[in-house]
């Protein structure tokens, strides 16, 4: 295509209106990658910059637990293993129930009422709000059913938002799974089940794995969900059942409320981490569906 | 929730199902395909509860309500009597949310075609990686950025606008500042991006080869073989792609809740700090909130989710459509 458009514009019949104007659709074009690319760079760049002033050792090691917000020193830890505590149980709740739901549309649906009307609601739930999440959350767990703040509560609120992410991404890679495959294992009398767990699924593992790092990634940063369902504290709690439980996102959003310098300074290297933590997934991801890819085996 | 899953299981595996009847009939089969259904059901009855339960806590609340709800300015629902009204929150969500939409959309269309028709292909890849990285970054960070960063800058961008073109209506005013809606929709602007180009890239290399090379053969420079087939069958994807981003743009809590420097009213002048939506508002008096007010939230929260899904649905309606005729 391209060669070909320049060859054309090389013909010189055209005239210069209609050459000024190609020209300033390519500047326009130009402009508009450059103008998606300055955020960025300026984020990453803020981020990293700023951050860097108190990532270290103390950081990543304590809490914020008898300091006030305008004391130097303190630290995330408390936050880092709330979000990693929160997004594994979000994980562990909501891959099981992605990948069978998608198993389910895929293999057994075929196109039936209920197989649509499910497709239907996922795309529905991808479209929730991260706030509405954590309003269920709010009235069904903690108003309706009287429990209190914890860690959980908020693993619930994000699995909310992440099993959607699973079953879109597992359902693509279902489909790619070639039926030759399975009616080989058909016609050797495997049951399907077993076909399904021991001949689609390893065949379709590698991008459900990477689409799952994308999900957990993508639900680490959600910050409103959790501050109605987490609430806030300075301490450290390592049981995500009971109790007010840190996060990094509301971590961040603690320290970045108060107008105090080494407050700020706190946030910036929250966000630092949280960027880190995040770009670790994407990267692993990208990884791991590229070593696995089907050329490559 | 998990209390669902047995009740869901047993029904599905009492009855025979037509779509087990490829199944053999063997316990693991049956067990199998009970979960996997199961799994389906749980989502439908999420989806029921998420309903059901934002309806029922919402409705203390508006019994309660001493205000119009629709058109009161004010929110007040733990004062004596609890006044409180969405309008100013409706005005502040749509505000921001279409302005966002109206700088991302060329925006991500100019991005979209410069990745489909003008990059050099290797780079191509890379080139869209980095956009797509734009959505890898969580929302609080960019509340932090704009906060600490943009808010500065937009200042002085604010006074600019005001006195050149103070005559624009939505740029009038007497005072400026940084943390203004239109500061919000900048932010919101940049979130929604990845998401439209990626979807408008989509549609744009689904374009049929012949139609790009007849533009070509018949002696169109790039610009009229992209005005004249690309743009064209990729009508609908752009509208659906500009919907799901204002979706996302409506329900966009921290960023928002950051930046604007939430003041009570509604106010037409976007250069002026102020404004408040939806989610910003519950994010940030949730924790003051007594039980009246919790509920007044969750209220707010329920026409937030209506909106959404109406905008929602509606950009995979257009395109179902486009699918029927293509």
């Amino acid at each position: 295509m391209t060669s070909l458009s320049t060859k054309s514009s090389s013909l010189s019949s055209v005239s210069a209106g209609r050459k000024a104007k190609d020209r300033a659709a390519k500047v326009f074009v130009y402009a508009a990658f450059a103008l998606a690319i300055i955020p960025l760079v300026s984020v990453l760049w803020t981020v990293i910059s700023n951050g860097a002033k108190r990532f270290d050792g103390v950081f990543l090691t304590h809490s914020m637990n008898g300091l006030a917000s305008k004391d130097a020193g303190g630290g995330a830890y408390h936050a880092i293993i709330g979000t990693l505590e929160q997004v594994g149980l979000t994980a562990l709740i909501s891959v099981p129930l992605g990948v069978l739901t998608a198993i389910y549309l895929v293999e057994y649906a075929r196109g039936g009422r209920l197989g649509r009307t499910i497709s239907f609601f996922v795309d529905v739930m991808t479209g929730i709000p991260s706030i509405v999440s954590g309003l269920f959350v709010l009235a069904f767990w903690l108003l309706a059913l009287g429990m209190d703040f914890s860690g959980f509560a908020g693993a619930l609120s994000l699995t909310i938002l992440m099993l959607p992410t699973v079953v879109r991404a597992t359902e693509e890679m279902l489909k790619l799974v070639p039926g030759d495959l399975k009616e080989a294992a058909y016609a050797l009398g495997v049951p399907r089940w077993r076909t399904i767990m021991f001949v689609v699924l390893p065949t379709a593992l590698p991008g459900i794995v990477s689409g799952v790092m994308l999900a957990v990634a993508r639900v680490m940063g959600e910050t409103a969900p959790l501050l109605l369902t987490i609430f806030i504290t300075k301490a450290i709690n390592t049981d995500p059942f009971s109790g007010a439980q840190g996060s990094l996102p509301t971590f961040i959003w603690d320290q970045s409320t108060d107008p105090n310098a080494n407050a700020v300074d706190r946030a910036w290297a929250g966000a630092l981490v949280l960027i880190l933590l995040i770009m670790l997934l994407n990267l692993a991801a990208r990884l791991v569906a590229w070593l696995r890819r089907p050329s490559a085996r | 929730m998990t209390s669902e899953t047995p009740a869901a299981l047993a029904k599905a595996a009492e009855r025979p199902r037509p779509a087990l009847s490829m199944s053999t009939g063997r316990a693991g089969d049956r067990i199998f395909a009970g979960l996997s259904r199961g799994s389906g059901l749980v989502i439908l009855a999420i989806m029921a509860a998420i309903a059901v339960f934002l309806v029922w806590k919402a409705i203390p609340a508006l019994q309660d309500d001493k205000a119009n709800f629709l058109t009161s300015q004010e929110w007040n629902p733990d004062g004596a009597p609890a006044k409180f009204g969405i309008a100013q929150l409706v005005f502040g969500t749509l505000m921001t949310s279409v302005l966002a939409l109206v700088m991302a959309v060329p925006v991500a269309v100019g991005i979209a075609l410069f990745i489909t028709y003008y990059a050099p292909r290797r780079l191509a890849g890379v080139m869209a990686y980095l956009v797509d990285l734009l959505a890898a970054v969580p929302s609080i960070v960019y509340g932090l950025w704009g906060l600490n960063f943009l808010v500065t800058k937009m200042t002085g961008v604010s006074g600019f606008l005001n006195s050149y073109f103070g005559w624009i209506p939505l740029f009038g005013g007497s005072e400026t500042g940084g943390r203004t809606i239109l500061t919000a929709a900048i932010v919101l602007a940049i979130m929604i991006l990845p998401i439209i180009s990626a979807i408008t890239r989509e549609v744009f290399v689904q374009v049929p080869h012949a139609h790009v090379e007849a533009a070509l053969a018949l002696g169109a420079t790039r610009w009229e073989m992209i005005r004249m087939s690309v743009l064209p069958f990729g009508r609908s994807g752009m509208v659906s792609a500009a919907m799901l981003g204002l979706g996302r743009a409506l329900g966009e809590t921290i960023a928002v809740a950051m930046v604007l420097s939430t003041t009570a009213g509604i106010d037409w002048h976007i250069l002026k700090d102020g404004g408040n939506t939806f989610a910003a508002n519950i994010a940030n008096t949730f924790a003051m909130s007594g039980p009246t007010g919790r509920s007044a939230l969750i209220a707010s929260g329920l026409v937030l989710f209506v909106i959404t899904l109406l905008v929602n649905v509606g950009a995979r309606a257009v395109v179902a459509r486009r699918k029927e005729f293509s």
